[in-house]
């Protein structure tokens, strides 16, 4: 049945139930969103309030074509956030998997861990770690202290400092839906494998990896997207050579004060992220329909 | 009923503009000494709302999206204020009611009319100049006749590279930068052809490899804890550094320069925004910052040069005898200031500004 013919099968207040979350997303999602391609389609007025002249004047969309500059800052934004994902992943999928694995009673405790720094301001987190990563910083202090490195160079200003913040901030969107799937696993079906002859790690690769994959797929999208877009981490932690789309829409805004071409990157990096997302989608629906 | 309720909203929308009990102020971040606040509010009875920012872009982006709700901002003079009295983003000052007025020092009012004719609009706050703060003993080490009180410092590439073991940071601003790589090329300062600041592009990113960061507020704490040796920033800034350095448990000496080559002279300036809800508080409180003891209590905390005559006998002599703060009339014959771009060179501009920075 598709999605319509349900919403018409519903009785009058549920159907009402249903549109609430419709209209929120109408009134503070859709609405935003096509004001911000309406700005996008104007021009740049620097001497009216607010500076734009609505019509319809694709030149903003032109100019993200014709200067390099923005392919070259996406494809910097995809890169770290790719990469920052991996490791993500990489560090993620340990600690989920411990903890889904921990004595029952732990568990709460552990994800309680997991959770603990969102209870510290964002802001407050990034600025403690240029207090550890800056040239006289703690970090450098105690290498130097130990005497194991003489010259330990600074990881603030450098990309790496970008990836620590991107990794550390984003851990526990990866730790927890990883989590929420592999606590509905099935362990008998490890116990099954082994009993098969299986080795402990093709057991993962064949049971374990492919039952957590929503979970994976999950960490991952909420991950990747906000740090595509991430802005404070680069531009606390990182230095002035990384190029990032979310620093170009700035320069954009505040700097050039060019509403129309700030809006126009926006509506192509969603378009860019939203593009695949769904093809994904719709590839997995497929492959669920086919094994049902 | 609905329209009993219309009215009522309305009511609540416009209630602050008929209780004339407040106003308020957005300024830059540690930029007028805060228990004078206080004493305005004993002094009127109008409650102040007090919020910072920390760039002028910001501010600007305030402004243009319409009814930012404050009612004294705090421009720069060029490029802001006067792109902004452009866009008719403030209201015309009512002079009789500012009594303070003639506290103001004429040079420096003249110098404003050429952004706001006739003084229409702004008051000036505090100025500035912008130039080299540097680490004495760590340039010494490395460089013993360093030509600190030149350009040749932070643009000549076998100059600056020498100090690039100890650090060296650079305003992040295309304003302010480029006016001075122009000013190094012995070029017009103020020059917006796009050939001219190709050529102070080409300056900035042969030395872009010795900069370790491009930031407009950072190389405060860098310069006082000792993590860069050298910058090119506000001087005020670079004299908060030396303080702090002074103060540490590892005491530096920090100094500043004005370039002899010339330095950007800027002015920070008082107006009250076109929807303003409250119009005659913000006159009463830019009337009050043209009070003496103001400005002169402001000037102590942020190491600017106020634009008021009788505040300058009020300072303390470290204040108003620093050439560094108050350059001497030789010195300030020197200084240059730099008027607005339109929307395609400002675009040219951050362009070349990112590329540089990004080493593209």
């Amino acid at each position: 049945m598709s999605s319509r013919s349900v919403f018409l099968a519903r009785s009058q207040p549920m159907r009402l139930v249903i549109a609430l979350p419709f209209l929120w997303l109408g009134v503070f999602f859709l609405l935003p969103l096509g004001l911000v391609l309406g700005i996008a389609l104007g021009t740049n007025s620097p001497d009216s309030v607010p500076p734009v002249e609505l019509g319809v004047d694709l030149a903003s969309f032109r100019l993200l074509f014709t200067d390099d500059l923005y392919l070259a800052a996406w494809l910097s934004s995809l890169r770290i956030a790719a990469i920052s994902t991996a490791v993500t992943l990489l560090l993620g999928y340990p600690m989920a998997y411990a903890i889904a694995r921990a004595a029952p009673r732990r568990r709460p405790l552990l994800l309680m861990l997991v959770m603990l720094p969102f209870w510290t301001s964002f802001l407050i987190r990034i600025y403690a770690w240029m207090g550890l990563l800056s040239e006289n910083g703690i970090l450098n202090q105690v290498l130097r202290g130990s005497g194991l490195v003489a010259d330990p160079g600074t990881i603030l200003g450098t990309e790496w400092a970008i990836y620590l913040g991107i990794v550390y901030a984003y851990l526990p969107f990866m730790v927890l839906p990883l989590y929420a799937a592999l606590e509905k696993l099935d362990w008998s079906l490890l116990e099954a494998a082994s009993d098969l002859g299986a080795r402990p790690s093709t057991a993962f690769l064949t049971v374990t990896l492919p039952l957590s994959l929503p979970g994976i797929v999950a960490g991952c999208l909420l991950v990747f997207i906000p740090a595509v877009g991430e802005f404070v981490i680069p531009d606390l932690l990182g230095g002035t050579q990384t190029l990032m789309i979310g620093k170009v829409l700035w320069d954009e805004f505040f700097t050039n004060s060019d509403w129309p071409l700030a809006s126009a990157v926006a509506i192509c990096l969603l378009v860019l992220l939203v593009g695949p997302i769904l093809l994904f989608q719709r590839q997995q629906q497929r492959s669920l329909e086919r094994r049902s | 009923m609905r329209l009993g309720l219309l009215a009522c909203l309305l009511a609540l929308a416009a209630g602050p503009a008929f209780a004339q009990k407040q106003v308020n102020v957005y300024n830059w971040s540690d930029y007028i000494a805060e228990d004078q606040l206080k004493a305005f509010t004993q002094q009127t009875g109008i409650k102040v709302n007090y919020t910072t920012y920390d760039s002028n872009e910001i501010l600007d982006a305030k402004l243009r999206a319409g009814r930012s709700g404050y009612d004294v901002v705090v421009p720069t003079a060029s490029p802001f204020l006067v792109r902004q009295l452009a866009a008719k983003l403030y209201q015309p000052l009512d002079k009789a009611k500012l009594k303070n007025l003639g506290n103001l020092d004429p040079k420096i009012m003249a110098a404003l009319a050429k952004y706001d004719p006739g003084n229409a609009h702004a008051i000036p706050w505090m100025w500035g100049t912008i130039g080299i703060g540097y680490n004495v003993p760590e340039i010494r080490k490395r460089m013993i006749n360093a030509p600190v009180d030149s350009l040749a410092m932070i643009f000549d590439p076998a100059i600056v590279s020498r100090f690039v073991d100890c650090g060296v940071m650079i305003l992040d601003s295309p304003t302010d930068v480029f006016p001075a790589a122009l000013k190094y090329l012995m070029l017009d300062p103020d020059s917006k052809n796009p050939e001219d600041l190709e050529k102070a592009a080409a300056v900035i990113k042969a030395i872009r490899p010795f900069i370790r960061k491009f930031h407009s507020s950072e190389y405060i704490n860098a310069l006082a804890g000792g993590d860069i040796c050298l910058a090119f920033g506000f001087s005020g800034d670079v004299l908060q550094a030396r303080e702090r350095a002074a103060a540490a448990a590892e005491p530096r000496d920090i100094a500043y320069a004005i370039p002899n080559q010339g330095a950007m002279l800027w002015i920070d300036t008082a107006a009250i925004p076109k929807d303003a809800l409250n119009p005659d508080a913000a006159l009463r409180f830019l009337d009050f910052m043209m009070e003496p003891k103001v400005a002169a209590a402001s000037s102590t905390l942020t190491r600017y040069a106020n634009a008021n005559v009788p505040a300058t006998a009020l300072l303390d002599k470290s204040i108003s005898g620093n050439p560094w703060i108050y350059p001497p009339e030789g010195n300030r014959a020197r200084l240059y200031t730099i008027s607005a771009a339109d929307a395609e060179q400002v675009r040219i501009r951050t362009r070349l500004w990112t590329a540089i920075k990004t080493g593209r």
